[in-house]
């Protein structure tokens, strides 16, 4: 399965051998528990395993909420405060699937930035990167669409300015916004095919999961170094990395375990911090909420869309040249999404031949700047759009768009790389003996 | 690089949370309730005395439609033994659609819903408004006060300045409060509005403050269970994760070790 040379799963007895031969599973279980994987993955290595404990908390927890809950307009909003009176262990199973989207993003955003940090999506991992930008995308609808069910004012306004993003797109628009949302305003065919959809979607995730984990399991995982494993022989293989169980898989379980007690403590003690106390209003379409902001994990696109209005003069040359096609609604929406297709292109964009931001001493200080600018995004996303805050929201999306293309790419033509250490083994033999000579200390596993 | 992203993610649960719903100017009182912090519950005498003012003041217009009656006798809750709950039943008639008539209320029934259009339901209230998310939209005072919905409550109703006007034939009441400054409620409690059987307290803020704790209640009434499965889930979880500490370090001690003689 991989391309670095291991031990494979030899069947002993009969009746392994049978089995194998008909259907070879436990060879399959086998390699994908005994990977080889690098010795020095540092803690930024783990978001997989939450983000895998996640994906299964929410269908888990999910699909016990489905047993209860009614996607009518008229019962919806009802049956979610049935199950949070009612139902045995309604009220934890809701705030966790609740805070467990939360949890969710927060992991895909660390595991987002460790591959944008060490050049995970490098050559040979592009498709495994591909694969994760169409994960996030997934998870991004599932998450809207589920946020809708339980039918409060938020829902309700959120999933009306959302899909009024369909009615932005020239000629076409508002037939597609009507074809999406079944009716020409979000009622209970929107409801219901929400709901339909929030219960597909998590299933197509957990195939597209299943390829992300096959595709890397087949290039080998990156590093913190980036260097690659010595594939020559068995021998030379097995000092670079060690089999995923146990060294990993105990490592990560510690990690989630540890995340896990964040998590409870919030769902415990505080499991509407996150969420929007207008959405314990039911929906009602006469009283629009005087604020329509979307969950955390939406704002630093939020910010991008509600950045571009029709006094920022690329909004004006574009609306000019294509003869208003592209008026400032569309060019917000155009933006908004454009935003996620130049990270999935990041790629081809950054022309770096060193894939670990370690070895990049210029890379380092634009990709930190970048993370700011996502929480300075995510912060001015949940503003109001007056004042002084338009124009935070339109420096950070000119800087997410210039950070991918006008950055990347110029670094590596401009930027002289550190040096790197020639194999995985000796970047993790200078950090047991605690010389970390040539690294970093920004990039210093927290072992 | 793990330490950076973690100092980003505690900025990222500041700055997370959206504008919030107290308005403009209005002004949420900070108030220590019993059920404040990881280890608050509610206060069974509180609550009863909340139920009291909502029977006696509140219920003539506003409603409490998706809080079972029977509700009224759980542990946690007010705590009313089973009796009591049926007499409080028998105060309210309900529409039974299988009669096609009313009739007398029994536990399994809902509270009535609001009997005028525009006072809203109660049920929720205590989630469905906030304190201060401030400042700058961080949600620090949230994190360190809580949500601040029943503080909104107990302010709003000892937020009256005393001054009315009337606008297109609805007399507005000026509210320190309520967004906006102009509310259409009347002041609803004045002081010594009910005299309680344990003889407590009856001014303003204490009656304020108890209908509040009330109406959190009716928001959310697994509170204290909530509360308690998280502190279990803590302490159980902190000791999975010492337990995962020492396998992981004894399962990566001889492949270190093997470094460092070198």
């Amino acid at each position: 399965m991989s391309g670095i040379p291991h031990d494979h799963y030899e069947p002993k007895a009969a009746w392994e051998k049978g089995l194998a031969k008909r259907l070879p599973i436990v060879g399959l279980m086998y390699d994908t528990l005994m990977i080889p994987t690098p010795k020095n993955l540092n803690w930024m290595w783990i978001w997989g395993i939450v983000l895998t404990f996640c994906l299964a908390l929410q269908i888990v927890t999910g699909i016990v909420l489905a047993m209860h809950y009614t996607p009518h307009v008229d019962n919806a909003f009802a049956s979610i405060e049935h199950i949070m009176r009612n139902v045995n262990g309604g009220a934890m199973l809701r705030y966790l699937h609740m805070n467990g989207a939360s949890l969710f993003f927060v992991a895909v955003y660390a595991h987002i930035f460790r591959g944008l940090y060490y050049g995970s999506y490098k050559a040979p991992r592009e498709i495994t990167w591909i694969i994760g930008m169409l994960i996030y995308l997934l998870m991004m609808g599932t998450a809207f669409m589920g946020y809708v069910l339980p039918w409060g004012q938020m829902s309700f306004w959120g999933a009306t300015v959302i899909t009024g993003l369909f009615g932005a797109v020239p000629f076409v628009g508002e037939a597609l916004q009507t074809w999406l949302l079944g009716g020409p305003a979000v009622d209970n065919a929107t409801l219901n095919r929400f709901f339909s959809l929030h219960y597909l979607l998590p299933f197509v995730i957990a195939g597209l999961v299943i390829l992300h984990i096959w595709a890397f399991h087949t290039t080998g995982n990156n590093n913190p170094t980036g260097v690659d494993v010595r594939r020559t022989s068995k021998e030379e293989a097995e000092k670079d990395t060690l089999p995923f169980w146990p060294y990993f898989v105990i490592k990560d379980l510690f990690a989630l375990a540890v995340i896990l007690v964040v998590f409870f403590a919030v769902v415990g003690f505080m499991p509407n911090y996150l969420g929007h106390p207008d959405n314990y209003i039911e929906a009602n379409a006469l009283a629009t909420p005087a604020h329509i902001v979307p969950e955390w994990y939406f704002l630093p696109f939020y910010a991008i869309l509600r950045a571009f209005d029709g006094d920022v003069w690329v909004v004006i040359i574009a609306s000019t040249l294509t003869g208003g096609i592209i008026d400032a609604k569309f060019f917000g929406v155009l933006a908004m999404f454009g935003a996620i297709v130049v990270m999935a292109l990041v790629p081809w964009l950054d022309t770096s031949s060193v894939r670990s931001g370690r070895y990049r001493p210029m890379f380092k200080w634009w990709f930190w700047l970048f993370v700011v600018n996502f929480f300075v995004l995510m912060w001015v996303g949940a503003r109001p759009a007056e004042g002084i805050y338009p124009y935070i929201a339109l420096i950070g999306s000119a800087y997410w768009f210039a950070y991918f293309l006008v950055i990347l790419p110029l670094l590596g033509v401009i930027e002289k790389p550190d040096a790197q250490p020639e194999t995985i083994e000796e970047d993790f033999a200078a950090h047991v003996t605690g010389d970390d000579a040539g690294s970093t200390p920004s990039a210093q596993p927290a072992e | 690089m793990f330490k950076k992203l973690a100092v980003s993610a505690v900025a990222a649960v500041m700055l997370a949370t959206g504008a919030f719903a107290a308005g403009e100017g209005g002004h949420v009182e900070n108030i220590d309730f019993s059920f404040d912090g990881p280890f608050g519950t509610f206060d069974q005498n509180q609550l009863q005395r909340g139920l009291q003012i909502y029977t006696e003041i509140c219920s003539a217009c506003h409603g409490l439609e998706y809080v079972p009656l029977r509700t009224l006798g759980d542990e946690g809750g007010p705590d009313l033994p089973e009796d009591q709950v049926r007499a409080y039943s028998e105060l309210y008639e309900v529409f039974d659609a299988e009669l096609d008539d009313f009739r007398v209320a029994s536990p399994n029934d809902h509270f009535p819903a609001s009997n005028l259009e525009n006072a809203p339901d109660l049920s929720l209230m205590a989630k469905a408004r906030a304190g201060f998310h401030g400042p700058y939209g961080l949600g620090i005072n949230q994190l360190m006060n809580g949500i601040g919905g029943a503080e909104y409550i107990a302010s709003l109703l000892h937020g009256y300045t005393g001054e009315e006007k009337e606008e297109a034939g609805t007399v507005l009441y000026e509210n320190k409060t309520f967004p906006g400054g102009w509310i259409a409620m009347a002041p609803p409690l004045y002081g010594d509005d009910v005299e309680f059987a344990d003889g407590h307290a009856t001014d303003l803020h204490h009656l304020a403050e108890d209908v509040s704790a009330f109406l959190m209640w009716t928001a959310e009434p697994k509170l204290v269970a909530r509360k308690q499965a998280g502190f279990v889930g803590v302490v159980f979880l902190t000791i999975l994760s010492v337990l995962l500490y020492l396998t992981n370090k004894r399962i990566w001690a001889p492949v270190k070790a093997r470094y460092k003689g070198k």
